[in-house]
């Protein structure tokens, strides 16, 4: 047989604009399908489950199957409420991006459960390591205020971190939440090292690992697997696949007709695939890995599971390269809209108390953008002293930046 | 006081600092049971257990990157990269993230961590195994490079850099490790027993950061160097009978400039050695730095003697490695003008 010339393989999406894209390629399970094995299962035997789908909530809102958690109904209202003050958070900022009151931003419009429901699975003194499109680990949190959040995305003079980062690469220590790069990918195994770290000096801490599907390309992903498997590191590597790295299809990085979890268990580490728009399967399954991680266990790989609703970023235009109505056809729908679902199906929730939280929270982020703006912003000239330009590269500021310190004053 | 090789200098001073401080931890490749490939943690891992000196995946940027983790949790990584030319898979880690998580974070999060790496060349170790990259960290706003030429520097130098709160990039002259090579591959090897700098305290002391030192005296013109080339360029001197003050930088960046000033000042005459490649190296930026400081107390224009810009040839070894001849000659120019 002739086989014919070589050709290269491209990926591509199933639709671009104009079409409808199919969404098969995702392989989803029904909830309730995928079992629950013990936190000491061997890594080997979570094979399936790096292909499957974990899923708690049905189509109907109930909670079903061996994952559903056991979880109190105020943390659930908690989750949603800290839900939507995160959508209404993205919402109002892209609005200020467009009045030009920041620079830039970046939101994540339909991943609002990964973040909340995996940050109500750790415990205090955890540590997480992001990408830019956590925010929602801050948000959940009653401790961070949501005007210095603002203050630091509009670089002004309340900006904790002093106008050196773009908006949304926060550094918050003292909630777990490690200063985020900008680069992709380096923080994964950097989190890996502070797990080792805890087990080093015989902590309890645990870490949590952030990447996206795109950035899993990098060689510091599959680096940090391995030093995480090497050192049975306690680390919770997650890898939030929702489906577009800017233009770029998750085929392209690697995930056509396989999945981001199976890359754990072939490093020897348990892996789970799950449904990232429900809110008790992220808490179920983070709990698990959570607990495996704490028990000396070694690490978990989570494959959430979403679909970037927004575009990548304020500079991004994604009518250009994926179906404009993408969203309304993902299978595993709003995080948002199913919590709502499960909460009133059980009695905890109503249309009603919806939309007095909705309005409130609206107006609560609004006041707080408000507030925050009269701080002023870099667009306004309302920046932190040029002398900071050289403080904090080294501990103690050395001669040679006193000197260009002089000279900027200078000038 | 004991007598030790710039090997055991090394090896003493993290075995200081693991007994000293319980954050200390070290780790790399071939590192932990087997204490290296040029035996500088030979015994520590029997000494202080496998959690804290252990071996790594042979992965530059997993080394680094965790060492950054592990910083940022409260230890003091002291990891090892096996040569200097296998650093470059920890660029993204050590030039985007240890250099810049204190500037970045405002001081949230920081990276006290040391990255050794023998480098240099005279060992016959080819393209790969001969390199002198320091002028790719000195270009890195954060990072402090650190190059000892002698074992009572090599030990202080190193405990100064770990308990150092900035990351440290600190480069070992691979060709130093055993004994005061001066650049004459021909003649018999010296020992550090036969040098004096090999009188190592047993104890706990720094060498400072940022600190030059006029490693010889002199009167007629000022050689600025470092590693290797400190003790080439001293068998120049003796060679010529030029009465060179031979500066020996140790820390490359951030650098001891009053040191410098005040010696071409009083000297009048200046050559830069480095064994690394010429074109953008850190010569060039040690000549601006005479240029901008000294231009009017010369009689001469600043040499520059360095390695050739050609990859590290393994036939052609002694034709690169900027000998005492090449250095001699340079110090001639800059005498008879």
């Amino acid at each position: 047989m002739n086989p014919g010339p070589l050709h290269l393989h491209v990926p591509e999406p199933s639709a671009r604009p104009g079409h409808e894209t199919d969404f098969s390629y995702l392989h989803l399970a029904r909830a309730g399908e995928a079992r629950r094995p013990a936190v000491d299962v061997s890594p080997v035997d979570t094979s399936d489950l790096a292909y499957t789908l974990v899923r708690v909530l049905d189509d109907d809102g109930r909670a079903v199957g061996p994952w559903a958690p056991q979880i109190a109904t105020d943390r659930l209202r908690h989750g949603l409420r800290a839900m939507m003050k995160m959508r209404a958070y993205d919402a109002r900022m892209l609005i200020a991006q467009r009045q030009k009151k920041i620079s830039f931003y970046m939101q994540c419009l339909g991943e609002e459960a990964i973040a909340v429901a995996h940050a109500l699975a750790l415990q205090p003194g955890d540590m997480c390591f992001p990408t830019y499109r956590q925010q929602g680990l801050l948000l959940v949190r009653d401790d961070i205020d949501m005007v210095e959040m603002m203050c630091q995305a509009m670089s002004n003079e309340r900006d904790p971190i002093k106008g050196r980062q773009l908006p949304l690469l926060h550094s918050y220590k003292r909630a777990g939440f490690f200063t985020i790069s900008g680069n992709l990918a380096t923080q994964f195994v950097q989190a890996v090292g502070w797990a080792m770290a805890s087990a080093i000096k015989g902590d309890t801490k645990i870490a949590s690992a952030w990447i996206g599907d795109g950035a899993t390309a990098e060689s510091d992903f599959h680096t940090a697997l391995t030093f995480a498997h090497v050192y049975r590191a306690p680390v919770i590597l997650n890898v939030v696949n929702n489906q577009w790295a800017i233009s770029t299809f998750q085929a392209i990085a690697g995930g056509e007709a396989t999945t981001f979890a199976a890359r754990g268990v072939g490093c020897g580490i348990a892996s789970l695939r799950v449904d990232g728009n429900d809110f008790l399967a992220v808490h179920a399954a983070s709990l698990w890995a959570a607990e495996r991680a704490r028990s000396n266990l070694g690490p978990t790989l989570i494959e959430w599971i979403t679909y970037r609703a927004g575009a990548h970023s304020t500079s991004d235009d994604p009518s250009r390269y994926r179906p404009g109505d993408d969203w309304q056809h993902f299978p595993l729908g709003d995080p948002i809209a199913r919590l709502k679902q499960h909460l009133i199906g059980i009695g905890a929730w109503s249309d009603k108390e919806n939309d007095d939280t909705q309005k409130e929270l609206d107006a609560q982020v609004a006041a707080a953008l408000k507030e925050a703006e009269r701080y002023g912003s870099l667009l306004d000239g309302h920046i932190p002293p040029l002398s900071s330009m050289f403080e904090d590269v080294y501990k103690d500021m050395p001669p040679h930046l006193r000197e260009q310190m002089r000279q900027a004053e200078a000038t | 006081m004991a007598t030790m090789t710039m090997i055991q200098a090394l090896r003493s001073a993290m075995d200081v600092m693991l007994e000293r401080d319980d954050n200390v931890v070290v780790y790399g490749q071939d590192v932990g049971y087997f204490g290296g490939v040029f035996r500088c943690t030979d015994g520590l891992q029997a000494k202080y257990g496998s959690s804290r000196v252990f071996d790594a995946p042979i992965s530059e940027g997993g080394i680094v990157g965790t060492a950054i983790g592990m910083a940022a949790y409260g230890l003091r990584p002291v990891v090892e990269v096996q040569f200097a030319d296998y650093f470059y898979p920890a660029s993204d880690q050590i030039v985007s993230e240890a250099a810049r998580l204190r500037y970045r974070s405002v001081g949230d999060f920081t990276a006290p961590i040391t990255i050794r790496m023998p480098c240099g060349g005279g060992i016959y170790g080819g393209q790969t195994h001969s390199q002198s990259p320091e002028a790719l960290f000195t270009h890195v706003c954060g990072l402090r490079t650190v190059m000892p030429s002698n074992p009572y520097d090599a030990k202080g130098l190193l405990i100064a850099s770990i308990e150092n709160d900035d990351p440290v990039i600190f480069l070992e002259p691979k060709r130093l490790y055993n004994g005061p090579f001066d650049g004459h591959h021909d003649k018999p090897m010296v020992p550090w027993s036969a040098h004096p700098t090999s009188e190592v305290p047993e104890g706990h002391y720094v060498v400072p950061l940022a600190s030059a030192a006029v490693f010889k005296p002199g009167t007629d013109l000022t050689v600025i160097t470092y590693g290797t080339m400190v003790f080439v360029s001293e068998a120049a001197a003796r060679e010529t009978g030029i009465d060179a003050e031979i500066i020996d930088l140790r820390s490359l960046w951030p650098l001891d400039l009053p040191t410098i000033v005040e010696s071409v000042k009083k000297t009048r005459r200046c050559v830069v050695v480095h064994e690394a490649t010429r074109t953008s190296g850190l010569g060039a930026e040690l000549v601006s730095l005479v240029q901008e400081h000294c231009f009017y107390h010369l009689e001469a224009p600043i040499e520059r003697v360095t390695g050739w810009d050609t990859p590290y040839p393994h036939a052609l070894e002694w034709a690169y490695f900027p000998g005492p001849a090449r250095v001699a000659a340079a110090m001639q120019r800059a005498m008879e003008k």
